[in-house]
């Protein structure tokens, strides 16, 4: 096995290590305590009141055009990471390039915000 | 590997599992027992918890125990599957955190060539524990807290991760244990005896990275998915006994995981002056020690600033991130990289 793979074997056996943490606990906590289920136990909670419909409730998701916004400014921070590692051999050069890429996206975000897309609504 | 006896990859590994687990739930112990127990506290001119051991030292193990003999309640219409998995994905977001942090020139899970980009990376996985906590729970504060927070970590993600390319580009690395390595050899003005820190150079990069860890950490001043006095607990609020530990494990572990990384970049990691960069006992001995202390003293700033501060307007708190933290970080950029160029 390569060096690359092994180093990401690592990773995943971290993600089993948590999966087992939670294994453990959970199998401890099994022994340990009570389950005496009664139905007002399983209302869901409502500041003490009695629940209003099913549950699943339908919310306005206010910021929904910030989570567009967001897409493509994390897109543009993939191609800044690369970009910020080589900077020393591209120099000016990769400079101005990089200039150029940051103003028109920060343009971007100024039309976003003349037309009130950063508001609250 | 830099020890002196040469160990199988497996058994390398078994070492690292065994470390990770006492890690994790050691380091939120302390975390919680010193910052949220005891100095949030003496702040407001409380005693703490006081029983529990000498001056309440021992409280979190009573509260362990106390966690995991509590009946394990869930909504009758929640989402079962997804209920009980939400907690999991935190905390494996989380533990995945550990895997780069550099204590020392050979203690490390695993120096990854991406390093701080694979932390970004996964730090942001704890969003979907939080999305299907708030979702699954069939709970209308749940799903609030958990839309909350899903606005938020989106909004404050940006300037995390572009606060991170300024000191990328001084240090052309990604792994973690370059950026030590470049903060250790670097120079201020021609003197190098103690490195370049590069919260000297990036100090405005460190600010907003420190502000953006507060909100992913969902800390007050940017604690609205939680907000105890509106949604009780946002998405936490079904949780009962261990599922609610994970939860509390997972962000805790988070913030001693983002203030470590945080002391890596900026405050030169496991390095002093007189430390071998290139391994030795004593850099692996002391080197851990070193990391803890800086650690610690970031932690201190992230939860002075936790008790000290009102919380912010959901409004607020999203045009703060657009209007200020992005353009000031794309700033930092530029300026970072004419620097990086011209000098």
């Amino acid at each position: 096995m390569s060096e690359f793979l092994r180093a990401y074997l690592t990773v995943a056996v971290f993600a089993g290590a948590a999966g087992l943490l939670v294994l453990a606990l959970s199998t401890v906590g099994r022994l340990l305590r009570p389950s005496r289920p009664t139905r007002e136990k399983a209302i869901s909670y409502e500041s003490g009141v009695d629940p209003v419909g099913p549950g699943f409730g339908q919310s306005q998701v206010r910021y929904y055009i910030f989570a567009l916004l967001f897409v493509l400014f994390d897109v543009e921070a993939v191609y800044i990471f690369p970009w910020a590692l080589r900077l020393e051999e591209y120099g000016g050069f990769g400079l101005v390039e990089m200039a150029i890429f940051i103003v028109i996206l920060a343009l971007g975000l100024v039309y976003a915000w003349r037309k009130g897309v950063l508001r609250w609504v | 590997m830099t020890l002196a006896l040469e160990l199988a990859y497996w058994q390398q590994l078994a070492i690292k599992v065994l470390a990770i687990l006492v890690i994790v739930p050691t380091a939120t112990a302390i975390i919680v027992q010193t910052f949220l127990f005891k100095m949030m506290a003496h702040m407001q001119s409380r005693l703490g918890p006081m029983e529990a051991g000498p001056h309440g030292t021992l409280q979190l193990m009573a509260d362990g125990a106390k966690f995991v003999q509590k009946e394990l309640l869930a909504p009758a219409r929640a989402d079962r599957r997804v209920f009980t998995l939400a907690p999991v994905v935190v905390l494996l977001s989380t533990f995945l955190l550990f895997v780069v942090i550099p204590a020392g020139p050979g203690i490390v899970a695993e120096n990854l060539d991406l390093g701080i980009f694979f932390a970004l990376a996964v730090s942001s996985i704890s969003v979907l524990g939080v999305l299907m906590a708030g979702w699954a729970s069939a709970n209308k504060y749940a799903l609030m807290g958990g839309l909350r927070a899903a606005g938020q970590l989106i909004a404050y993600e940006l300037p995390l991760v572009l606060a991170v390319v300024g000191v990328v580009i001084q240090a052309g690395d990604l792994s973690l244990q370059g950026i030590v390595r470049a903060q250790a050899e670097g120079e201020i003005f021609g003197f190098g005896l103690i490195g370049l820190p590069f919260v000297l150079t990036q100090f405005l990069g460190f600010a907003l990275f420190l502000i953006a860890t507060q909100a992913e950490l969902t800390q007050p001043p940017f604690d609205m998915p939680v907000a105890e006095s509106e949604l009780v607990a946002g998405f936490q609020v079904e949780y009962s006994g261990l599922q609610f530990l994970y939860f509390y494990l997972g962000e805790f572990g988070a913030a001693f995981a983002f203030s470590a990384l945080a002391a890596t970049m900026f405050l030169g990691g496991w390095w002093v002056p007189g430390l071998d960069l290139e391994g030795g006992l004593l850099a692996n001995v002391v080197g851990p020690v070193v990391l803890f202390a800086k650690t610690m003293a970031v932690a201190f700033v992230i939860f002075w600033i936790r008790f000290t501060y009102p919380r912010l307007r959901e409004d607020q708190l999203q045009s703060f991130a657009w209007k200020y933290l992005i353009p000031l970080s794309l700033v930092n950029i530029l300026v970072t990289g004419a620097f990086k160029v011209i000098f």
